[in-house]
């Protein structure tokens, strides 16, 4: 009997190895990248001998650049599994408005002056994951009809969720005082800024179990992305995958946002650039969207605070002006072979 | 031979609807091939569904091995039985290749990769139903029918007990359609594989099908033989179309529309 030829597609073993590889890669040099740039030019014997310099960098360069880490990880990773979980190759935190329902629910915590914690987690963080629970529940209920989601309806929803919450948080601006206003206005369009490591350790400390968690759900979302009647026959247990992905989406989006604020398109981009590198499979897209997430918001960050001749932009101004093309050329590609 | 799945007095009403399936019950033996016929809307794709273990039945019972349905964990359900839906429709251009070997995930352990040996079964089901050339070809740039020999091996390299079909040769030209015939019949001599499959198109089920189920408005309007299921009184009623006519000859069954 003749073998059969199994054709030029390296097995999945391999293209995980060495994309992961890569990826790791691209994200050291990023994030030396991150450390290196910036207003202040910092030197390594700097580092060691003027406390001016490591204060500096221990106090602001390092923790933003962590924040961009943890940031741009969750975001892109977020991304990744939402467009497997609704066969939707434009969902992202941002367009499906679940970044918005997080900025919405963190609006209100600082307008009613909750600083409080619970068990040590920030109250603010807690209400911006209620926010963005919400506007997965409401986009979801509202473009499913019977058994199907349809996708134009998914996006218009999330449109939709976004425009509202985005009104809401001007109107609780309006009735604050400018100080308030100040700080609102920081989680719509979203920036880095952070002083000190605790606020980055705490949100290590809740963003890492989620990314674990959520990636313990690769090969279910592979099965999704490819068919959800046919995952449901090949083992996937669909209703349970799709409330944990739900879940594990909105808390690492919720607190992403009650730190950084809605910063956009991060998820949209950064899973199609997986994608177009090392292929569709979801046990590659997801680490992999996770790492370059990561470095691609660190090099955005680095960008906003550097393109500027004086000060600097927020990093979401950044990453909304390369994802809205993004967005609009993947729009195009769609229609080529699924309908809306 | 005792049946080794059986559903039993099967009913099913959408949210808000009418019954769809009313009362519905069939047997399946090993290595053997039943048809499901009936006209749009008798509930031909909602028995089906609820077989294949997507969804619930409102009363009556699903037995896989004299065990319910439900009470099997989903992985091991999907190493006896596979399901091919009327249309697959993805959104992202996987390889060919990778989506027949997302079929081998019920014999993967959970936090393993595909083996070598469960890439050259994919491969193999590929070559089983002639697809063996899209192999890394994007799902998204197949046509209707080159997706449906793509998702049909993908079923097979699930080696499954029982493979549920709703209406695969829809979208396949004569060559196709036979290749799909010869193909299942060469899983049932090989494997012992039995098959459900739903279809309209009758001229297939004269030959090589065991037993044709006729539904009608959601309940069994007859059962048997293909010889005895086949006629034109029982299928101008099955279909509300007078002029239906069937006529053995040999070992086929003809049936055509007398205009």
């Amino acid at each position: 009997m003749s073998t059969p030829t199994i054709p030029l597609i390296a097995p999945l073993r391999e293209r995980l190895v060495w994309s992961l590889a890569v990826l790791a890669l691209f994200l050291i040099v990023a994030t030396a990248v991150g450390l290196a740039v910036g207003r202040q030019r910092l030197d390594v014997s700097g580092l060691i001998s003027d406390p001016f310099t490591r204060t500096l960098f221990f106090r602001l360069r390092l923790p933003r650049v962590l924040m961009g880490l943890l940031i741009g990880a969750s975001l892109a990773l977020s991304g990744a599994a939402l467009q497997a979980l609704f066969r939707n190759p434009l969902a992202d935190p941002y367009t499906l408005g679940v970044s918005g329902g997080g900025a919405l629910g963190a609006s209100v915590a600082i307008a009613m002056g909750w600083s409080a914690r619970v068990l040590g987690i920030p109250f603010v963080f807690l209400a911006s994951f209620a926010g963005a629970m919400l506007a997965v529940f409401l986009v979801r209920t509202i473009a499913r009809t019977g058994a199907v989601v349809l996708p134009g309806a998914l996006l218009l929803s999330g449109v939709v969720v976004n425009l509202v919450s985005a009104a809401a948080v001007l109107t609780i601006q309006y009735l604050l005082d400018p100080s308030g206003a100040l700080r609102i206005l920081r989680w719509m369009i979203g920036s880095l800024d952070v002083v000190g490591l605790e606020p980055v350790g705490r949100m290590f400390f809740l963003l890492a179990p989620a990314w674990l968690a959520l990636l313990a759900f690769s090969r279910q979302l592979h099965l999704l992305a490819i068919d959800e009647d046919t995952a449901g026959t090949l083992g996937v247990n669909v209703a349970r995958c799709e409330t944990a992905v739900h879940v594990l989406c909105s808390l690492m989006v919720g607190v992403t946002v009650a730190a950084g604020g809605a910063i956009g398109f991060v998820g949209l981009i950064v899973p199609h650039a997986v994608r177009l590198l090392f292929g569709e499979d979801l046990r590659i897209v997801l680490p992999g969207s996770l790492l370059m997430g990561a470095a691609f918001l660190v090099l955005a960050d680095a960008l906003a605070r550097t393109i500027l001749p004086s000060g600097e932009l927020p990093v979401g101004a950044i990453t909304g002006l390369l994802g809205g093309p993004a967005f609009l050329w993947l729009l195009r590609r769609r229609q080529q072979y699924t309908v809306m | 031979m005792k049946p080794f799945f059986e559903a039993r007095h099967l009913a099913y009403t959408y949210p808000g609807g009418s019954p769809a399936v009313r009362d519905i019950s069939l047997a399946v033996t090993e290595a053997s091939m039943t048809a499901v016929i009936g006209a749009n809307g008798s509930g031909k794709s909602t028995l089906i569904r609820m077989l294949a273990g997507l969804s619930q039945p409102a009363s009556g019972e699903i037995l896989l091995d004299d065990i319910p349905l439900r009470e099997w964990q989903p992985r091991l359900r999907a190493r006896e039985i596979a399901y091919m839906p009327q249309v697959t429709t993805t959104a992202f251009p996987f390889r060919v290749l990778d989506v027949v070997l997302s079929g081998r995930t019920p014999h993967v352990p959970r936090f393993r990769l595909e083996s070598p040996g469960d890439r050259e079964k994919a491969f193999q089901a590929l070559e089983s139903t002639g697809a063996a050339h899209l192999a890394d070809r994007c799902v998204t740039a197949l046509s209707g029918g080159e997706r449906q020999m793509v998702i049909l091996a993908r079923a097979i390299a699930q080696e499954p007990r029982l493979l549920l079909l709703d209406e695969p040769s829809n979208s396949l030209d004569l060559k196709h359609r036979a290749g799909l015939m010869r193909t299942l019949a060469k899983l049932r001599e090989q494997r012992g594989l039995s098959v459900i499959m739903i279809t309209h198109d009758l001229q297939l089920t004269g030959s090589l099908f065991d037993g044709i189920v006729a539904l009608r408005c959601g309940e069994v309007a007859a059962q048997g033989r293909p010889d005895e299921v086949l006629r034109s009184e029982l299928l101008a009623e099955i279909y509300g179309e007078p002029n239906v006519r069937a006529q053995r000859i040999g070992n086929q069954t003809l049936v055509w529309i007398d205009t």
